[in-house]
């Protein structure tokens, strides 16, 4: 593969723990490459200064298409391509037309987020992302740093990090 | 255990498809379904599934935005359910046209026939939409709910089975910023189902409500149904939790307290769908309208006296059990009330649907309706499919959410805070090292 990457990891048991890690490296001004929690972790996006997710932005926008998709749609319909007087209503029953654009504004905006949500992550049905450790999707936490272009004192310094920092156990990996 | 009620649901499933086969075979003649009685056990059925479905979107998402944290040991198990039920469900509208292989002409698409488009001041379309978006949000939602649990399976599989986790868990590794995004997703999905999943069952009563016929006229219905379909879907909830909990062993996920606050979602719902029932008699009488007033009057006590009177005994008379907290913590007791419910809440479907028809304007016209060996088949063919359907996830899938009870552990978790807290926040462990 052309963009291998050699990781060094430390794995730890706590996400205080964890936490606390985190903070740390950043005083230090260590790169954290990426951290890989069983569970979403309370102020984790913090400490790692993740930015806010615009997935709610996507969200509204996907309701807003089903919502003008629905009632556009049927008012086009029933006005202009195929009037039919039900019921001696008129044509443009905007009452009746409310349910309808409710429905489909809920089904876009799921479908909408949930799509772009595996596909801005890289996931997906068959997708096979490279793991640490098969320990982290069960209940261990792992603070992983990128190798590549550190020097070897760097990786002295990350590894005495780590240490320090309570992770029990360290190793690298290429993935 | 497992393999003995999986045998019994695919015998039911194979008797459910055996008697679709026939229907559609033979057209709906094989119903006992008259010009009168336009609607049977069909209808009836749809509307019960569908009421059970409404459980499993309403812990996750409601009470996730209340912030129940109970709701984390049933909710996965419960979004299933209301997968499952809302498949079986969906059936019946399907096979009840007659014509099964222009079903599709439902689905508002550009065609070759004018185009003719479907009536969308109808509210059976109305309902056509509320449903399939409710079975797509409920599986959505679900389904990435599991992507992290099927990883933990993944990751602690070997062989085959890792490579079919492997297919499902779509390359979750548990990425800080996958936690956060799909954190956010979770909440807005939550959001987004709370009003959909009151709309579904609104909009199933629309079905009834905008029509002209006196007992299904009526402006109570919306907020009754929805009552009542938290109170059967809960009722169903119940029911399988108490057998998942025992075979499965998870009695420490799943607990008396999970038990007792659904008893009391139980309670709180039968009581509001009796106060329906009684609003309902009470507004017949009041209106002076003689046509309602009879319409009311058959149901109680016409043909179809039984059916209201074994909704009556099961919705709203058995659930006062509940007031007593020895009988809300009884697994026993919760199990058999929870089929009572269930049962009541078919009956209240049958009265809502036969009585009124049997009984219309016209007495030359007045019908009453038995259902053939063929409708009461592809009733137990639905239980099958359901049954069937719940046996394998539970099997291949964790019924328990797995990654959010973690989350909630040290916040919730009985080790953790409490008296007999045996674990102690890891500062103090930190602090050591």
């Amino acid at each position: 593969m052309a963009n291998q990457k050699e990781v060094l990891f430390g794995l730890y048991s706590d996400e205080e723990v964890l936490l606390k890690a985190i903070h740390k490296a950043k005083a230090a001004h260590l790169d954290i490459m990426d951290v890989f929690t069983p569970f979403p972790v309370h102020g984790l996006d913090e400490a790692l200064d993740l930015k806010e997710s615009r997935l709610h932005i996507v969200g509204f926008i996907f309701g807003l298409l089903g919502a003008l998709t629905a009632f556009l749609g049927m008012t086009w319909i029933f006005v202009d391509d195929w009037p039919i007087i039900i019921g001696g209503k008129p044509y443009w029953s905007v009452p009746a037309f409310i349910p309808i654009t409710f429905e489909l504004t809920v089904l876009f905006a799921s479908i909408g987020m949930v799509v772009v949500f595996y596909v801005i992550g890289g996931l997906g049905p068959g997708v096979t992302n490279p793991t640490l450790d098969d320990r982290i999707t069960d209940d261990k936490f792992c603070i992983a740093f990128d190798q590549h272009g550190l020097s070897e004192k760097d990786v002295d310094k990350v590894k005495a990090f780590l240490k320090d920092s309570g992770a029990e156990e360290i190793h690298t990996k290429t993935i | 255990m497992w393999w003995i009620a999986f045998a019994v649901s695919v015998t039911f499933l194979t008797i459910g498809v055996i008697c679709i086969i026939l229907t559609i075979w033979d057209g709906v003649t094989e119903w006992n379904l008259n010009r009168t009685i336009g609607w049977g056990w069909d209808i009836t059925n749809f509307v019960w599934w569908i009421g059970i479905g409404h459980a499993g979107t309403l812990i996750s998402a409601i009470l996730l935005l209340f912030r129940q944290k109970w709701r984390t040991g049933v909710n996965r198990a419960a979004e299933a359910m209301t997968i499952f039920a809302v498949m079986c469900a969906a059936l019946f509208p399907a096979i009840h046209v007659g014509r099964i292989w222009v079903v599709f002409f439902f689905f508002p698409y550009p065609n070759s026939r004018g185009p003719v488009w479907p009536n969308f001041n109808s509210p059976l379309l109305w309902d056509l939409f509320a449903i399939s978006t409710y079975f797509t949000v409920s599986l959505l939602f679900w389904y990435t709910g599991l992507v992290p649990d099927f990883a933990t399976l993944r990751d602690r599989s070997k062989g085959i089975r890792r490579k079919l986790y492997n297919l499902v868990s779509f390359g979750w590794t548990g990425s800080a910023k996958h936690w956060q995004r799909h954190e956010s997703l979770s909440l807005v999905l939550a959001g987004l189902a709370t009003p959909l999943v009151l709309s579904v069952h609104t909009i199933v009563s629309f079905d009834f409500a905008t029509s002209v016929i006196p007992g299904w006229h009526t402006t109570i219905f919306p907020p009754y149904f929805v009552a009542g379909a938290i109170f059967s879907g809960f009722a169903m909830v119940q029911t399988l939790m108490v057998i998942t909990r025992k075979v499965l062993n998870l009695k420490e996920y799943i607990t008396l307290e999970h038990i007792e606050s659904m008893n009391k979602v139980i309670l709180l719902t039968g009581t509001i769908v009796g106060v329906a029932y009684l609003t309902e008699l009470f507004i017949s009488w009041y209106s002076g309208y003689i046509y309602e007033q009879f319409a009311f009057f058959n149901r109680a006590l016409g043909p179809y006296w039984w059916s209201y009177f074994g909704m009556m005994l099961c919705n709203v008379v058995s659930p006062q059990l509940f007031w007593s907290k020895k009988i809300r913590r009884s697994v026993w007791w919760t199990f058999f009330m929870s089929i009572f419910v269930n049962i009541g809440m078919w009956f209240e479907r049958f009265v809502i649907i036969a009585t009124t028809l049997a009984r219309d304007y016209l007495p030359s016209s007045w019908s009453y309706y038995k259902p053939t060996m063929v409708e009461i088949g592809i009733f137990l063919g639905t239980l099958g499919i359901f049954f069937t359907l719940y046996l394998i996830f539970t099997r291949v899938a964790p019924v328990v959410a797995v990654a959010e009870i973690k989350h909630i552990l040290k916040t919730a978790g009985d080790q953790y805070v409490g008296k007999d807290a045996t674990h102690h926040h890891s500062a103090e462990i930190a602090h050591k090292s």
